[in-house]
């Protein structure tokens, strides 16, 4: 054990925050849920893999930097630390990737990855249906095999990014006569194919953030079929277990939401109780316990580990965490709390709050809602009759 | 940067965890707590293994291994109940007195404890009682900021009894001299005592969790075992995420209090009430889970239950310790954000 960061990490580390310095842009951008601002966090997205920070643990022949994830937390710091947009393609990047690096041929690697890393295909996931949520082996939405293309008729829901995006991953029934987790597959298709209708839905704060996705006769060749036919459910597990796992949501991105809390309530401790100021810190211990948590997995994955059933451990603590993070921070900002828009110069940013509370309300449903990983961490953790 | 144990110490941490599952059952613990609270046989096995000499420096005849070592095996203690006081002995006991081998009488002190022949109890002023003094052939204690090693002979106790059957605490009566006298360090007693009292509990924790979901498993109602009850399942991992996410903070304690780096007061802090908790949340939903015989003595759940809530007391209990980090986090010149996470202060 050695918590200390060699000069080849500090080093790293000064060269992002130099990087990010020059190049994060200075206005606010727009919500990457509307169409504008989906337009300019793409911009974002090609600035930032010309700098070769699009996705560092990626290959450099891919144009990453072969990073390694204690790096990886370096610059996930780093780039909250700056302020940096949103990832407008984290379904690209953190699940569809790291499934491709695992399951893809080396031509489909070579067609999505490079793309992915640009920008140029921003992707939606296309799991869920109205009658497949928690209970995704329910999934009905058929990929009919017609010569060298499937056939896809049925709907999908709450399909992230889905509003704007450009192709769409997802699991679909190849074996019409399969029955729950067999006979699926796991396709990648161009959300322009013919056939295809796609209604947003808006979100609590009202933007589209999701899409309901209506196939009509859709037809996608054989070769956009990631692994074999039938083997859909296998893959589409592991990456739900990279977005349950570490990189989905690093926790830079928590420390700073605690940093900005520990900061408000510094500036209003005057005017509140003492009990919120144990509720402040209790964001900041939970915050740099996930932090040093996902420190000592990465540390374990470098030396041949594996990624197990923490990844439910992750998703429920993360979740939460950001859940009471926000609602500490509305109850310092009192009546100030429900202002939908505030004033440029707010510098309680009241609005930001807000928005982050709304969006913190789906982090214990999406990704396997939190009752699934207790289920998950009862039954194969501790051992508990199904 | 590595937030990994070695090889060698996970071993050595499993080797201690396969030595306690034999010889520390909580049947074993249940035949004590009956009679005479100690096991001199055990103590000469734990001596054999190198474990009360884990931390001596290898001039006085121990294994001269760090708290980042020692950790595991507290945990261990935790998780076994242990009853002899070994881990306040190795964490706490001993890294304080290395700091005084130029004096003869501390060097031999710490030779007899390497080789299981001697103990020391040890007792903060904000603790009223000492545990193990009785038995202990010197006490370590503090005044007025310095820490004194004092005879047994040179106290008077005062015997009382802990809800835990198998801590024998007492209030200790003694006048310090100059023979007794050590030098400083008593911010680092209270350090390391709550480091140990943080890594118990993390192993008291688990093993509750442990019983709780065995009988889950093998109780039965409405026709089926209790544990394929979803309320039941949901109140079990919610304890393991508390107990998982508390283990980090305690380990980085233990690295920094080992190097002692500034930020050490913070980083104890977090993690003793994160394991506070941790343990304060195993208790209450094993016994839930346990349902009526969870509140019988007839069970085994009680000595560990009992454990985890003294040692909650001891070493700054919680709303020490929260005091404590409010003014380390939220003062307005305290560091915070990523950046402050492994930085000095």
């Amino acid at each position: 054990m050695d918590l200390t960061y060699t000069p080849g990490q500090q080093a790293f580390r000064a060269d992002v925050r130099a990087w990010m310095a020059a190049n994060v842009p200075a206005h606010k951008l727009k919500s990457y849920d509307t169409r504008e601002g989906f337009e300019e966090h793409r911009a974002w997205e090609r600035t930032l893999n010309e700098g070769r920070y699009a996705m560092i643990t990626w290959p450099e022949i891919l144009g990453g930097r072969g990073a390694n994830l204690i790096e990886w937390l370096i610059f996930e710091e780093e780039y909250y630390r700056a302020g940096a947009p949103g990832r407008v393609n984290q379904n690209g990047i953190f699940l569809l990737g790291p499934t491709l690096m695992e399951y893809g041929t080396p031509e489909q690697k070579a067609r999505f990855l490079p793309r992915m890393a640009a920008g140029e295909d921003i992707w939606a996931q296309g799991w869920s249906e109205p009658g497949a949520g928690s209970d995704m082996a329910a999934i009905r939405t058929k990929a009919v095999r017609d010569g060298d293309h499937y056939v896809i008729n049925g709907q999908k829901t709450w399909s992230t990014r889905a509003a704007f995006a450009d192709w769409c991953f997802g699991l679909f029934r190849t074996d019409p006569n399969s029955e729950r987790h067999h006979g699926m597959s796991f396709i990648l298709l161009p959300l322009d194919t013919p056939g295809i209708t796609r209604r947003p839905i808006p979100q609590l704060d009202g933007e589209p953030g999701f899409a309901e996705l209506f196939f009509d006769d859709v037809r996608v060749p054989v070769e956009n079929r990631l692994g074999g036919e039938g083997e859909g459910w296998n893959i589409a597990m592991a990456t739900a277990g990279f977005e349950r796992g570490l990189m989905l949501r690093s926790p830079a991105r928590f420390q700073e939401t605690a940093k900005r809390l520990v900061t408000l309530y510094r500036r209003h401790q005057a005017k509140v109780s003492p009990a919120v100021g144990e509720a402040v810190l209790k964001a900041w211990m939970d915050a740099e316990a996930y932090c040093l948590n996902t420190y000592m997995t990465a540390s374990r994955l470098m030396a041949g580990g594996k990624i197990g059933q923490e990844a439910s451990l992750n998703k429920i603590f993360w979740s939460e965490l950001d859940r009471s993070m926000h609602e500490t921070a509305l109850s310092i900002l009192g009546a100030r709390a429900e202002l939908l828009a505030n004033g440029v110069d707010d510098p309680d940013e009241a609005t930001r709050w807000l928005k982050g509370f709304l969006f913190s309300l789906a982090g214990p449903i999406y990704a396997g809602t939190n009752e699934i990983q207790r289920n998950v961490i009862a039954e194969r953790l501790l051992k508990l009759p199904r | 940067m590595n937030f990994a144990f070695t090889a060698d110490q996970l071993l050595f941490r499993d080797t201690v965890r396969d030595f306690l599952a034999a010889e520390c059952t909580p049947a074993d613990v249940r035949t004590l707590a009956a009679g005479e609270g100690r096991s001199a046989a055990r103590w000469g096995k734990l001596a054999e293994l190198g474990l009360t000499g884990l931390t001596v420096p290898e001039a006085q005849g121990g294994l001269g291994l760090t708290l980042v070592d020692l950790v595991l095996i507290a945990e261990e203690a935790g998780r076994a109940a242990l009853p002899e006081p070994l881990i306040d002995q190795i964490g706490i006991v001993v890294p304080l007195l290395a700091r005084f081998t130029h004096r003869p009488e501390v060097a031999a002190v710490l030779e007899g404890i390497a080789a299981g022949t001697v103990t020391v109890a040890v007792g903060h002023p904000a603790d009223p009682y000492v545990a193990d003094a009785a038995d202990a052939d010197w006490l370590l204690l503090g005044r007025d900021d310095a820490l004194h090693l004092v005879p047994r002979g040179k106290v008077t106790l005062t015997q009382e009894v802990s809800v835990d059957p198998l801590r024998h605490i007492a209030a200790v009566a003694w006048a310090p001299d100059n023979t007794t006298l050590l030098g400083e360090g008593l911010d680092d007693l209270l350090d390391h005592g709550a480091l140990c009292a943080s890594a118990q509990a993390l192993g008291l924790a688990q093993a509750m969790v442990e019983l709780a979901a065995d009988y889950a498993r093998t109780r039965s109602q409405f026709g089926k075992p209790i544990g394929s009850f979803q309320a039941v399942k949901h109140h079990l991992a919610s304890v393991q995420v508390a107990i998982e996410f508390a283990k980090a903070p305690v380990y980085k304690a233990a690295f920094s209090l080992a190097q002692g780096l500034p930020r050490a007061a913070r980083d104890i802090a977090h993690g003793r009430i994160a394991a506070i908790d941790a343990a304060a949340a195993a208790a209450r939903t094993a016994i839930q889970v346990f349902g009526a015989m969870g509140y019988t003595y007839e069970v085994d759940l009680h000595f560990f239950m009992k454990r985890a809530w003294a040692l909650a007391g001891v070493w700054g209990d919680r709303h020490f310790h929260v005091s404590r980090l409010q003014h380390l986090v939220l003062s307005d010149d305290a560091p915070t954000g990523a950046d402050a996470t492994f930085g000095p202060k």
